[in-house]
């Protein structure tokens, strides 16, 4: 055992054991560590949006000459004024803060949300309904070096039917019976087949997450293993 | 008689085999009489160089195209780059762009002509202009010189030139662009239809059936509800169907008079999930009820959010969680954390990772699209009903193509595939 002499280490080992710690139940060490936990990062994150997007995105697009001892790229740059639409969209937004203003925040939202459901629409599009048509077009039969190709062609009949009785499960407007409702049925089990197999993929993952923190608690602070 | 045309049929194909080797071999032997020591001689330029807006974009872009130089596969001191340059004056000073590999494993050689495209080729940008470089409207001129391996170079080629311009449409993008049109006509005239009071039927969904049941639970235990819109966006699909789903349970919570806590990860999503709550308790007729409070913004990173939720169901004792919106790897922790303390879960989430964790920990599921369906479901609305119905049949016109594609392809005819082969 040879255990660790910075102190920044234990402070680390010990806030993990604050958390673990909710296994057990609720306590207050899990809640001192949550709270820490998240004072740190609401207050990390409002100085990343000051620091990251404020800064550099607004008020050196406006006033570039205010900004160059922060941001000496921006030196000699001209003022950018449509920056000043995002400017009053922020200001209107800031609005909800004032009892009798609040409704003029609903226009700076409703500007946000439509705008971004837009951009996303054309995306969508692409990944869901044209995407999804061009790459579940495939040959049913394959061939490999000119031999025809058994596993290849059971796969590509696997995803055929898999997309065709997926999307049938997924049709609201028709009631699920007789044939339909066996393809949707189908549909269902494929699904939670791949569900099943996306369980297992990510719980590894997180189990790799777990083995970093093991090898910090019993290498980096106790010491008692090595890396 | 069988065997003689067999062996007549066999005579024929050696020879047919055999002539082409004597032909190669001959020209082999041909080309090496003929070969001239071109050691010293400067290569030839490249021939046929044009210059043309680059398509489909949005005017910052020239393709640079040309043929390689007759010098490109001489005997010695072949031809191993073209250089190409750039003026934005006919007669004026040329800067060096990049220097193209030669042969036939270049990136840029297109099957007999190189490609280029010079666009956003970084004018700067650490420390200003860039803005796509390349200026919209102004003439540039390009000429391009040949290398050799030993280092010697051609003359220039003469001095083309082009403009870039911004293009309106993207030919490459039709396929979408005749997409939404059909999705947007089947839209419009389902709208019209669920107004004017036509029945669109919906089938039952497990999960939305059983939000009714679970507020009921809550209400009968009083306790409150917790609805957690997930880490996603405000402008998200998934959170902006959790926002529907929120309305209803909402204005469920205000008629029973138990509170519902919607803890959030964005501000933006905090302003609008209030918005949302606020005005399901004015409909409810009770807007004293409301309480800004129980919607607080936690913090945007996610696991501290986690910490912060799960520490909210451990307190307050949340008789029903409801988690529908975007989620990432904190569903389970969630959904774990939730389903200890007893608590009613109903999730919805169009995340096809998350989706194994809500199946495996909640009580009741929302699959991908079901989410959307669910505020369809719950309101009834036909603005809501008509892109339900509409979608239902984009989703027959995807398993029409899938089924015309796949025979077709099977059968060696791929211009059904093509249809829908996009650039981006």
């Amino acid at each position: 055992m040879n255990l660790s002499g910075d102190i920044w280490v234990w402070v680390g080992a010990l806030l993990t054991l604050s958390i673990f710690s909710f296994l057990y139940k609720d306590n207050p060490f899990y809640k001192f560590a949550e709270h820490l936990f998240v004072g740190v990062s609401a207050a990390y994150w409002m100085c990343m949006g000051i620091w990251g997007t404020l800064v550099p995105n607004l008020f050196a697009k406006l006033h570039p000459p205010l900004m160059k001892t922060i941001l000496p790229a921006v030196a000699g740059k001209e003022p950018d004024y449509w920056y000043f639409i995002p400017l009053i969209l922020g200001i209107m937004f800031l609005m909800r803060l004032s009892p009798k203003g609040a409704w003029i925040s609903r226009w700076a939202l409703a500007f946000i949300v439509g705008t971004t459901a837009g951009l996303y629409l054309t995306r969508s599009l692409r990944s869901d309904f044209i995407g999804q048509i061009q790459y579940s077009i495939i040959p049913l039969v394959t061939y490999k070096d000119g031999a025809f190709n058994f596993v290849g062609t059971i796969s590509n009949i696997i995803i055929f039917l898999g997309v065709f009785c997926g999307l049938i499960y997924f049709f609201f407007s028709k009631e699920h019976k007789g044939a339909f409702g066996v393809a949707s049925r189908v549909g269902i089990y494929i699904l939670m087949i791949t569900f099943g197999a996306g369980f297992g993929y990510t719980v590894m993952a997180r189990i790799s997450l777990l083995v970093g923190r093991m090898q910090y608690l019993f290498a980096d602070w106790l010491g008692v293993i090595s890396r | 008689m069988k065997l003689n045309r067999k062996l007549l049929w066999m005579l024929c194909i050696c020879l047919l085999m055999a002539f082409p080797v004597n032909f190669e071999a001959n020209a082999q032997e041909e080309s090496a009489s003929d070969a001239v020591d071109t050691t010293g001689i400067p290569p030839a330029p490249p021939v046929n160089v044009q210059a043309m807006d680059k398509p489909n974009d949005n005017g910052h872009g020239i393709v640079i195209t040309w043929e390689p130089s007759p010098d490109e596969d001489r005997a010695e001191d072949g031809v191993i780059g073209y250089s190409l340059y750039r003026s934005d004056e006919k007669d004026g000073d040329y800067t060096e762009v990049r220097t193209i590999a030669a042969g036939m494993y270049s990136i840029d050689y297109e099957g007999e002509v190189y490609k280029y495209e010079d666009q956003d080729d970084r004018e700067k940008i650490g420390s200003n202009p860039n803005p796509d470089f390349l200026e919209k409207g102004k003439t540039y001129y390009y000429k391009i010189q040949t290398t050799t391996a030993t280092g010697l170079t051609s003359e220039f080629s003469e001095p083309v030139s082009a403009a870039p311009r911004g293009d309106w449409f993207h030919t490459g993008k039709t396929s979408y662009f005749i997409a939404i049109i059909i999705y947007f006509a089947l839209v419009l005239t389902y709208i019209r239809q669920a107004k004017k009071g036509v029945h669109l039927y919906i089938r039952p969904i497990g999960g939305i059936e059983a939000i009714d049941n679970a507020i009921g639970r809550a209400t009968e235990m009083g306790r409150p509800i917790l609805f957690v819109l997930g880490t996603g966006s405000a402008a998200d699909i998934a959170t902006i169907a959790g926002y529907t789903i929120l309305a209803r349970v909402a204005k469920k919570t205000a008629e029973y008079q138990i509170p519902v806590l919607v803890p959030v990860n964005e501000p933006v999503v905090m302003s609008v999930a209030q918005e949302t709550v606020r005005a399901a308790y004015a409909e409810a007729g009770r807007p004293d009820l409301y309480d800004e409070k129980n919607i607080p913004y936690v913090t945007a990173m996610q696991f501290p959010y986690v910490a912060a939720v799960n520490g909210i169901m451990m307190r307050e004792k949340t008789a029903t969680n409801f988690y529908m919106g975007l989620f990432h790897a904190e569903s389970l922790l969630l959904a774990e954390t939730g389903a200890t303390t007893g608590a009613i879960q109903i999730a919805g989430t169009d995340q096809p990772a998350q989706l194994p964790f809500f199946i495996a920990a909640t009580d009741f599921t929302l699959i991908g699209e079901e989410l959307y369906a669910a505020s369809a479901y719950l309101s009834k609305e036909p603005l809501l009903l008509g892109p339900l119905k509409a979608q239902d049949y984009a989703k027959a016109l995807i398993i029409f193509f899938v089924i015309i594609g796949t025979i077709t392809l099977s059968l060696g005819w791929d211009f059904v595939a093509n249809i829908f082969e996009t650039s981006i």
